[in-house]
């Protein structure tokens, strides 16, 4: 009986093609000042949603004055050219529209989404194209998110898991701009006037991509890039610098009163523009990317009930971005889960996954790939990653056939580049003494 | 410029009305209720199967099992191995992941249109065939016990959360969390996740939805083959447990490791029980809108912007629910100010809606946020189904989702006014209080070499 079930449920695997339906035309052009556009037309439901991102994450802080650039964001909303803060929160309401903002180690910008109908798109990009282009930064506005933001880093400080992820990114960075955390003492330093200058250095044209996905001509999408990007300044967007190789691995140990300890390990290791980059997605599926069928999760969860979650990623930045394990276990079993975890990367590095768990997770990849792009809302997420790195016009087009090129020498390869056991980072909080 | 008023015809005319049109209901022989809503935008499909069985149908001494059995629902059953669920969905390239609320236990998978006859036979052979065996219990009880040290012992504003509802409600089973306490997870034995098993998971205490890119009379016949052989079971009696009449103000204090000061508020409201005549629940919606539905709305401009006591406030109210409803409000003390003040604050911007009302601008401009979210679901299958599942699963009729937006709009300044007043009063409030300590263990980074 349950061998006849098996058989069946693996003819329907089998029953049908990889799915070949995951086509999307890709628009692209230049504004008049130099910013990247990507357009993809959909007239399915009457929406449009477009994102404006900047090379203005927080790895564009000073060190001293980190949590500058996230402050900078938030100030964009204080009040523009022509609208008071009020006004802005109340036109994109009255709209029924969502503005959103985006902030990460690269970039840093808004999504919005609103009807495609001509006087609500209107009224939410007129509002949109002044907070990017004419902010004014009032000065009682400054002082008072100056204030939350150093509340939320002070009360930020008390939560084991961001302490853990600070500390880590500190050792796996340890003088890269990639590696500085916003603190209250770093916010205090902040003045307006760097405010200023940082939207002055790092608000232009440069570094800037728009995507725009939805229910709109082409000739509309053209004039809406234009409204969102036309008084921006022109310029260069600022390098960042590369990441140092990483140095042997120091493990952490932070105490805090949390009943669980947070344990995390890290080193620098993929950028978006890799060669490795199919070879380490794919290869992570493995290892601990591949939700509850990740050799992590067995091992951690599974077969000794550890933890809840656990898991590993690459998140690849315009430089080297952090390879990432991580787990919260009760504390006294902290010792006990690392050693699990050290054990199944350590192994994983040595030998690479096997033929059966490589097919596996390029069945996964591929066959899940038409699920990355089935809403309006993922295509444009995709679309500001392939416009904001560069990445080619047939970058959506061709990934599965990309990962299904990969072969198991490749993975193992990569990880060994890659991924070094000995020089991984390693930060517990919440450590029992 | 556009006015509130032309945009809400807009967002109303473009995209709400007939939205559930393509949508259609059928009951199987065994009871099992199957909805399919044909969407043709993208080659996927999404399945939920919706249990109608939560923590509220839980007793005391055993809370968290509808939970605990959620987990346990991957570990296997006579035909399919422990974890084996998961891998066989991912290896049709699909996605799959299940939650439990108050109110329900819902499972689902998202895939390729191809492989949703696939996923029916996996949920059709979890539904009748699971397999609880002790050793994947005793493993899986750790690991909820983890997920709610995650989830809520380590986090003060969410163990503040369970503090609050333990003393709002004395009598019906909102007062205890989903996850359940830790006594009863330590207590909790497989037999128990048996039970829960036995009691609550049968076709005709399940409705399956389904969204995306399907023919509906060929998922009409493959839930007949795959959900139709299952037997029928008797379900157990539903005691209302229903919570008295609250008559006095409840307060409760806890001690945490934090910086600010945080207050949440829950007041006792009604939840939309009959869409045709309810009218206060649509009032409370709109009023919770106006109160924290956008940064501008009032909580947040009164308390963050123009007296700077607070440093975030919000307001929550689920219009939709199988017990009574609840409209919270919350809010973190800035720097130098105290709970005290918030608390005053937040009840001075309460009783002056009850006595003045709201404005005409603020009416429109709720309503048309409210529209355009409910509008904004049809970009996503998932929040279709979420959508039609909640329904079908609170006793409404999946017909509700095309009426809510007209009873949003026919809602007046008069009512909010009034909902607030009824509502939002001091004798049907429970407050909580998070007071802050110092992390006592000595915060200091010890480091070495590996």
């Amino acid at each position: 009986m349950g061998s006849a079930l098996r058989a069946s449920l693996a003819l329907l695997l089998f029953a049908s093609a990889l799915p070949a339906d995951a086509r999307v035309q890709i628009e692209h052009w230049m504004t008049q000042t130099g910013v990247r556009v990507y357009f993809v037309e959909t007239h399915a439901l009457p929406l449009v949603d477009v994102s404006v991102e900047f090379a203005a994450g927080g790895a564009h802080d000073p060190r001293e004055r980190a949590g500058l650039g996230r402050l900078t964001l938030d100030l964009l909303r204080g009040g523009s050219a022509r609208y008071s803060e009020a006004d802005i929160d109340r036109r994109i309401a009255d709209a029924g529209a969502q503005l959103r903002d985006s902030f990460d180690l690269d970039r840093a910008g808004f999504a919005l989404r609103t009807l495609s109908s001509e006087a609500e798109r209107r009224s939410a990009v007129d509002t949109l194209a002044d907070i990017l282009q004419a902010p004014r930064f009032p000065a009682e506005i400054f002082e008072r998110e100056k204030a939350r933001a150093i509340a939320g880093a002070a009360e930020a400080e008390t939560q084991p898991d961001h302490v853990a992820e600070k500390r880590l990114y500190e050792l796996m960075y340890p003088t890269h701009p990639y590696g500085v955390t916003a603190t209250p003492a770093t916010l205090a330093t902040i003045t307006r006037e760097d405010v200023e200058r940082h939207y002055r250095d790092h608000y232009g044209s440069g570094g800037a991509a728009v995507a725009i996905v939805g229910d709109l001509s082409i000739d509309a999408a053209k004039a809406l890039a234009e409204q969102l990007t036309a008084r921006l300044a022109q310029g260069a967007a600022v390098a960042l610098p590369a990441p140092q190789p990483p140095a042997p691995g120091k493990i952490v140990r932070v105490g805090h009163p949390s009943t669980q300890s947070h344990v995390l390990l890290g080193e620098a290791a993929l950028a978006r523009d890799d060669p490795d980059f199919f070879p380490l997605v794919v290869g992570n599926y493995v290892l601990g990317g591949g939700g509850f069928v990740s050799r992590l999760m067995i091992e951690v969860r599974s077969k000794h009930g550890l933890a809840y979650s656990v898991y590993s990623y690459f998140y690849p930045y315009a430089q080297l971005g952090p390879f990432q394990v991580g787990l919260q276990t009760r504390r006294d079993q902290a010792n006990e889960a690392l050693k699990r975890v050290q054990d199944v990367i350590g192994e994983f590095v040595a030998r690479g996954p096997t033929e059966a768990e490589l097919k596996a997770a390029k069945k996964s990849l591929v066959g899940g790939f038409p699920l990355r792009i089935d809403t309006n809302r993922k295509l444009l997420e995709q679309l500001a990653v392939i416009g904001f790195y560069k990445l080619p016009l047939d970058w959506l087009e061709t990934y599965p056939a990309r990962v299904q090129a990969v072969t198991l020498d490749q993975v193992r390869v990569a990880f060994a580049r890659r991924v070094a056991p000995e020089k991984l980072a390693v930060v517990i909080v919440g450590a029992s003494d | 410029m556009v006015s509130p008023q032309a945009a809400l015809v807009l967002v109303t005319l473009a995209l709400v009305p007939a939205a559930q049109a393509e949508t259609r209901e059928f009951t199987l022989a065994n009871g099992l209720r199957l909805i399919v809503k044909e969407d043709h935008r993208a080659p996927t499909v999404v399945q939920q199967v919706w249990y109608r069985a939560g923590s509220m149908d839980e007793a005391p001494g055993a809370t968290g099992v509808a939970h605990v059995l959620e987990h346990m629902m991957f570990k296997g059953t006579r035909r399919v191995g422990p974890e084996e669920f998961s891998r066989l969905v991912a290896q049709a390239g699909g996605r799959d992941n299940a939650f439990t609320s108050t109110d329900f236990t819902v499972y689902h998978e998202q895939v390729h249109r191809d492989r949703l006859p696939f996923v029916m036979r996996l949920e059709a052979d979890r539904m009748a065939n699971l397999s609880i065996r002790p050793e994947e219990f005793a493993k899986e009880i750790k690991v909820v016990m983890e997920e709610r040290r995650l989830s809520t012992e380590d986090q003060p504003r969410a163990l503040l959360d369970e503090t609050l509802l333990a003393a709002a409600f004395s009598a019906h089973p909102y007062k205890w969390p989903t996850i359940g306490w830790m006594a009863d997870l330590e207590n909790m034995t497989w037999k128990d996740a048996q039970a829960w098993y036995r009691d609550w998971y049968a076709p005709n205490n399940a409705t399956i939805v389904v969204v995306g890119d399907v023919d509906p009379g060929q998922v009409v016949a493959w839930a007949k083959r795959y959900y139709g052989p299952l037997a029928r079971k008797a379900i157990p009696a539903r005691k209302p447990q229903s919570e008295p009449e609250q008559r006095g103000m409840r307060r409760v204090v806890l001690k945490a490791p934090a910086e600010l000061p945080y207050v949440r508020f829950a007041y006792k409201a009604p939840a939309l029980r009959d869409t045709g005549k309810d009218w206060e629940p649509f009032a409370i919606a709109v009023l919770v809108k106006i109160l924290g539905g956008y940064d501008a709305a009032r909580l947040n401009q009164i308390l963050v912007r123009e007296r700077r006591i607070a440093t975030s406030a919000g307001a929550e109210y689920e219009l939709i629910s199988r017990g009574p409803g609840v409209v919270f409000l919350n809010a973190a003390a800035a720097q130098g100010h105290t709970a005290a003040e918030i608390e005053s604050a937040l009840r001075e911007i309460v009783a002056q809606i009850a006595a003045q009302g709201v404005t005409a601008e603020e009416l429109q401009r709720a309503k048309v946020q409210l529209l355009a979210q409910l509008a904004y679901r049809r970009d996503s299958f998932f929040a279709q189904a979420m959508e039609l599942g909640e329904l079908a699963s609170t006793g409404l009729s999946i017909r509700d989702a095309d009426r809510i937006p007209e009873q949003f709009k026919e809602i007046s300044a008069e009512q909010v006014r009034s909902a607030a007043a009824k509502y939002l009063v001091d004798d049907l409030l429970s407050v909580a209080v998070l007071d802050p300590q110092p992390l006592s263990r000595g915060a200091t980074a010890r480091s070495g070499a590996h």
